[in-house]
């Protein structure tokens, strides 16, 4: 069954014609060509496909976007200011927390999520809200640096917040 | 791609609607669907095919959360595990649940699953929750399209397991779970609800919605839930321990009740354990004694993570650990 879905993605409406089961992981990567969402496992045991849904961290390979319609969706392309990155996104590339990059993006919603609700989040805490994360490279500590110098950046004002 | 199979999306406006939805079409053709983070997996692996799915996310009849440890707590199916284990009513009131919520899998899909999706849980087992190739590899199994249980060849019955981090937890704190179906509406207690069978693992019509969770009051109950997996995110439990106690001013035991999750096709109630507890003071001797009376019926099969002799053992300890720790006694070092 094929079916008019209408998205908001990164602020942006769009409409799109697509089988009712494709994943929202499908169509953000097939139909909209938004690429920086990455497949890992597809069957939510990785956290790589991680978008933000009226911002909240949510697996795009388990969102069927007829059950999104209306809501806000984030995705990593969403992130930066024009060409100004993300606090985060400078935090990630200055202290090597992206080896081959694969979680990143997952990882960095995760993050600015948290960001948003707790700004000066404890390591403990950023642990825990990174915990459906998983990276191949296992690069977490640099990782968890990272989001600590992204939370101390934005609370300076010195990067640009999201 | 790990694809879906197709399939049409129904999107009812009521309860009601949502019923009739399901109850048009032959049982395994129609299935609901709360947050999907069981359901699509299952599907994507081809252990449903359903021709429609009956969407719940968006019903706000099953959105609501109300009460406290005083009067009791109503939770709405359709509650996200992140919204209930984060409420302020659960948290002070019944922080058991609140725990065992905050442990299912990771942050992501407890935005997106519901505490209705985790008592309906599918049951699990290492040669089930398997892609399709892998699964026609082995020739299937009894579970879904096959006829031999690898876990016991020689049975007729399916054995895998069920995994719910909440169940325990609503066992042991005596909730009862109201369902609306083509008949009307009925409750029942939870323990009710569930089936020592892998396959058919629900008293339930497929047309029936689970909408509300009653849980009665809690005041003056000590509980808590504890989960054994082999990381500490991500993993279904390979063994849940609920335990609800009060104790009299004397430190009388004068309730108790005790659940294990993931050593059976149903969530166990524990009641040999719970009765030695029950009229004792929580002494050592009293808590080895129930502990070792829990661990008699847990008759886990080797289908999860971890090995089978170590789960067995676990059950031992850490109902033992559980009861040390609501006793406020210090647990043995050698426990
Ligand atoms: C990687 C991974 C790890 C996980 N780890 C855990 C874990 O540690 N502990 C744990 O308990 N679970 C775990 N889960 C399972 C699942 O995420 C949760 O159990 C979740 O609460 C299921 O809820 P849902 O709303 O997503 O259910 P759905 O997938 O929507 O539904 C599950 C089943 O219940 C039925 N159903 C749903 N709602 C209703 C209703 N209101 N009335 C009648 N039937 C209904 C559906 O038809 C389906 O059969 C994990 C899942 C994944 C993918
Ligand atoms: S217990 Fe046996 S029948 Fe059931 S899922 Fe496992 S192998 Fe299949
Ligand atoms: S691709 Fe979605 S969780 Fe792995
Ligand atoms: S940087 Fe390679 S998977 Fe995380």
């Amino acid at each position: 069954m094929k079916t008019v879905v209408r998205l908001r993605v990164n602020g942006d409406e769009v409409e799109v014609w697509v089988p009712v089961h494709k994943t929202l992981l499908e169509v953000l990567r097939e139909d909209l060509q938004l690429t920086g969402t990455k497949h890992g496992c597809e069957l939510g045991e990785c956290g790589t496909c991680t978008v933000l849904l009226d911002g909240q961290p949510v697996l795009s390979c388990l969102v069927l976007p007829i059950e999104v319609q209306g809501q806000e969706i984030v995705t990593i392309e969403g992130v930066a200011a024009g060409s100004e990155l993300h606090a985060l996104q400078a935090a990630f590339a200055e202290l090597g927390a992206a080896q081959c990059g694969y979680c990143t993006p997952g990882m960095i919603l995760t993050a600015l999520a948290l960001l948003r609700t707790n700004p000066a989040p404890t390591r403990q805490e950023v642990k825990e809200a990174l915990a459906g994360n998983l990276c191949r490279c296992t690069g977490y500590l640099k990782i968890l640096d990272a989001v600590a110098r992204a939370a101390a950046s934005l609370k300076d004002g010195s990067s640009y917040g999201g | 791609m790990l694809r879906l199979p197709p399939f049409t999306y129904l999107q009812p406006r009521t309860l009601g609607e949502a019923v009739r939805l399901l109850a048009e079409q032959p049982p395994g053709e129609a299935m609901a669907v709360a947050g999907g983070t069981d359901l699509y997996p299952n599907m994507k692996r081809r252990q449903f095919e359903p021709k429609y799915l009956v969407g719940l996310r968006r019903l706000p009849e099953l959105r609501f959360l109300h009460g406290d440890a005083r009067q009791g707590l109503t939770i709405g199916a359709g509650m996200t595990l992140t919204e209930v284990s984060t409420h302020p009513q659960v948290r002070q009131g019944y922080p058991a649940l609140a725990t065992a919520a905050g442990l299912v899998s990771t942050p992501q899909l407890r935005n997106m699953g519901t505490i209705g999706g985790n008592l309906c849980l599918d049951t699990r087992c290492n040669y089930y929750n398997q892609t399709y190739w892998w699964r026609q590899a082995i020739g299937f199994c009894l579970k879904k399209d096959g006829d031999t249980c690898w876990v016991a060849p020689g049975s007729r019955r399916c054995w895998a397991v069920a995994s719910s981090d909440t169940a325990p937890v609503l066992l042991a704190l005596q909730a009862q779970v109201t369902l609306l179906g083509p008949q009307g509406e009925r409750t029942l207690p939870l323990a009710a609800l569930y089936r020592d069978d892998g396959i058919a693992y629900l008293n339930k019509g497929h047309a029936e919605i689970l909408t509300r969770i009653t849980v009665p009051p809690a005041e003056g109950l000590r509980m808590a839930y504890v989960k054994l997996r082999r990381r500490g995110a991500f993993d279904f439990p390979v063994l849940g321990v609920a335990v609800a106690l009060r104790l009299a001013d004397d430190g009388t035991c004068t309730e108790a009740r005790l659940a294990l999750g993931a050593v059976a096709s149903a969530p166990l109630l524990a009641t040999e354990a719970a009765a030695l507890l029950q009229g004792n003071r929580l002494t050592p001797e009293v808590i080895e004694a129930a502990a070792a009376a829990a661990f008699r019926p847990a008759r886990p099969l080797d289908n999860t993570d971890l090995t089978l002799a170590y789960r067995k053992k676990m059950v031992r300890v850490h109902v033992a650990r559980t009861l040390y720790q609501l006793a406020g006694l210090a647990a043995p070092a050698a426990l």
